[in-house]
């Protein structure tokens, strides 16, 4: 590249000024709002900064304090456990959703419209929504469990139940990934579908060996982007617990706790190491998936 | 040959209609069964948010639940606006929401266009930068970002939450490049041959002809505005700049449980616009997100 670029034409040269041109407010942002920040926070991390004095190099303290940090440990833990669940629970509704409704349904803008409309709404709202749904007191998710008989856990009061109780909240938001699963459906050509049915496939050998290989590139596509956005997860706690993790740091996210460090306990350094031992985590979890994923998804004819 | 296969799947069919038909008609029925269950998960949040902001607080704790308040309590919603300043936050959201999507729309057509309809050495790589970006999580830059904009004396202004708009947003510079592309050549090559500059193609050819995409951009940002919590709660701690976001989330630790109802109408009052937004968008919605998922 950098020979090619020696022996630029005339009309290459022009171009790139061109191009350079319109891409400028790009150029910018992403010198000043992601290199800059980014290599600062990567300095920071080796820093004692509590943030009314300058940053003091103090090498690798941050991260050896995180290993024997058992907060950090919790934080750590908690957000595994919520993407664990989380992710493929939200794929497997979204796509078993999505494969429904790509069957001939009557009424099928009503259906989309009202599995839709919760995964555009502010996550503020729902949170303080599904808040009073989870009360065991007056709640309304109790009382329908009671009706056949359950009688209802503690929810976001119990540390066992509270990290549940924000899975299924999130499955609450799953209509957005329902629509691209459904318009990738539709984009599956029916002669690859007729195809198999005249082979004698049944509708599950169907859909095992059609319809999700022609779709799979999507669901890799939205399980990463699900997996990063779960590793974040962050306003419903911090709008359920008023930003504590509660009840005893049993929903404190990696998130809430970055965010307590840099914003309670004003230990910028300490909250810099953090965010990069989560980046590690995301970058490391999206080659695994594209690493894992090489064989099973199909590039139409790659 | 042909007529033998014929008459084989005709026969197979006949002496299995009435079975197919039974089968069928039960799988239909699960069809819709699984349909609606699911349905009603995703609508008793609503109906219980409606339920509950028209409460007195007495029937809050009722046990069991009831769905209809007796009397229906109107004022609630009279005291959302009293209580938490709603009018206020509705105001300050606008005054970010709204130059947010006017930056937005620019921006990313500028740069999408620069991506996909000019050619320049290099271009593919660069995209492929962009789209790096895409999985940078925001809580790796915040720090410094929250210190460089106080550096710059802008806590407590709407400028770190609309200037970094002005300066794309690889979602969106990616969905344009995906509609741009789509366009014929031949458009850009006719405009060349009149004369026309690079801009002028831009703004007088390529932009009237990208409004559906445009407008979808227009939404989502203005949704992401309406939606954010983050950023306002980072930047933004004089009450009297509050958003909606922030001054619902805050009623909770001001009012507790006693006042749900209140809450409960402000959450009402905040969902609303999206929700009306929705149905007078809703093919633009639509597209808009199997746009942005499918092509990934």
């Amino acid at each position: 590249m950098a020979l090619s670029s020696l022996k630029l034409t005339r009309e290459d040269r022009r171009g790139l000024v061109t191009g350079l041109l319109f891409i400028s407010p790009w150029i910018i942002g992403f010198l000043a709002f992601r290199v800059v920040p980014f290599v600062m926070s990567f300095y920071y991390s080796f820093t004692f900064y509590p943030i009314l004095e300058s940053p003091k190099w103090i090498g690798l303290a941050n991260y050896r304090n995180l290993l024997s940090d058992g907060r950090f440990m919790s934080a750590l833990y908690n957000t595994a456990y919520y993407a664990f669940f989380a992710v493929p629970l939200g794929a497997l509704i979204g796509i078993f959703l999505a494969m429904l409704l790509n069957l001939k349904v009557r009424g099928l803008s009503i259906f989309r419209t009202i599995y839709f409309l919760p995964s555009i709404t502010p996550v503020v709202a729902t949170a303080l929504v599904w808040l009073w749904m989870f009360n065991p007191r007056g709640g309304i998710i109790n009382y329908i469990l009671s009706l056949v008989g359950i009688r209802g856990p503690g929810w976001l009061g119990s540390p066992l139940w509270s990290k549940p109780a924000l899975i299924i909240m999130s499955l609450w938001g799953v209509g957005g990934a329902v629509v691209i699963y459904l318009a990738a459906l539709q984009d599956v050509p029916r002669e690859m579908i007729e195809a198999s049915q005249l082979d004698g496939a049944n509708t599950w050998r169907q859909i095992w060996n059609v319809t999700l290989p022609m779709i799979s590139p999507i669901i890799l596509f939205n399980v990463i982007i699900g997996l990063i956005g779960a590793f974040q997860f962050f306003t419903e706690v911090h709008v359920m617990t008023g930003g504590s993790g509660s009840p005893a740091d049993s929903t404190l996210m990696m998130s809430i706790y970055l965010w307590q460090s840099a914003f309670q306990f004003f230990k910028m350094g300490y909250a810099s190491a953090q965010a990069w031992v989560l980046f590690l985590i995301i970058i490391v979890f999206t080659v695994i998936m594209f690493r894992v994923s090489g064989r099973a998804v199909y590039y139409g004819g790659r | 040959m042909a007529s033998q296969t014929e008459a084989l799947s005709t026969g197979v069919t006949h002496k299995s209609t009435a079975v197919y038909r039974i089968k069928s008609g039960l799988t239909e029925g699960m069809k819709y069964g699984v349909l609606i269950f699911f349905s009603l998960f995703f609508i008793l949040p609503w109906v219980w948010m409606l339920s509950t902001s028209l409460k007195n607080p007495q029937e809050l704790v009722l046990w069991p639940p009831i769905w209809i308040p007796d009397p229906i309590r109107w004022d609630n919603y009279a005291q959302a606006f009293k209580q938490a300043a709603l009018g206020r936050y509705i105001i300050n959201t606008l005054s970010i929401a709204l130059p947010s999507v006017a930056g937005a729309v620019v921006s990313n057509a500028l740069v999408a266009y620069g991506f996909s309809r000019v050619k320049w050495p290099g271009r593919d790589a660069v995209f492929g930068i962009v789209l790096a970006t895409l999985i940078l999580p925001g809580f790796v830059t915040f720090i410094p970002l929250y210190i460089i904009f106080s550096r710059l004396h802008w806590i407590n202004t709407y400028l770190p939450l609309i200037v970094p708009v002005f300066l794309a947003n690889p979602f969106y510079i990616f969905l344009l490049r995906q509609f741009f592309m789509g366009l014929p050549v031949e458009l850009s090559d006719a405009a060349r041959v009149d004369g026309a500059s690079e801009l002028e193609t831009f703004w007088k050819i390529i932009l009237p002809l990208a409004k559906p995409a445009l407008a979808v951009v227009a939404l989502f940002q203005f949704i992401g505005s309406w939606n954010d919590y983050f950023g306002p709660l980072i930047y933004i701690n004089d009450t009297e700049l509050f958003t909606v976001t922030l001054g619902i989330a805050n009623m909770r630790g001001t009012y507790g449980f006693m006042n749900y109802a209140w809450i409960m109408a402000a959450t009402v009052i905040t969902v609303l616009p999206i929700v009306i937004l929705f149905f007078f968008a809703q093919r633009t919605f639509i597209e808009g997100i199997a746009l942005t998922g499918i092509k990934g």
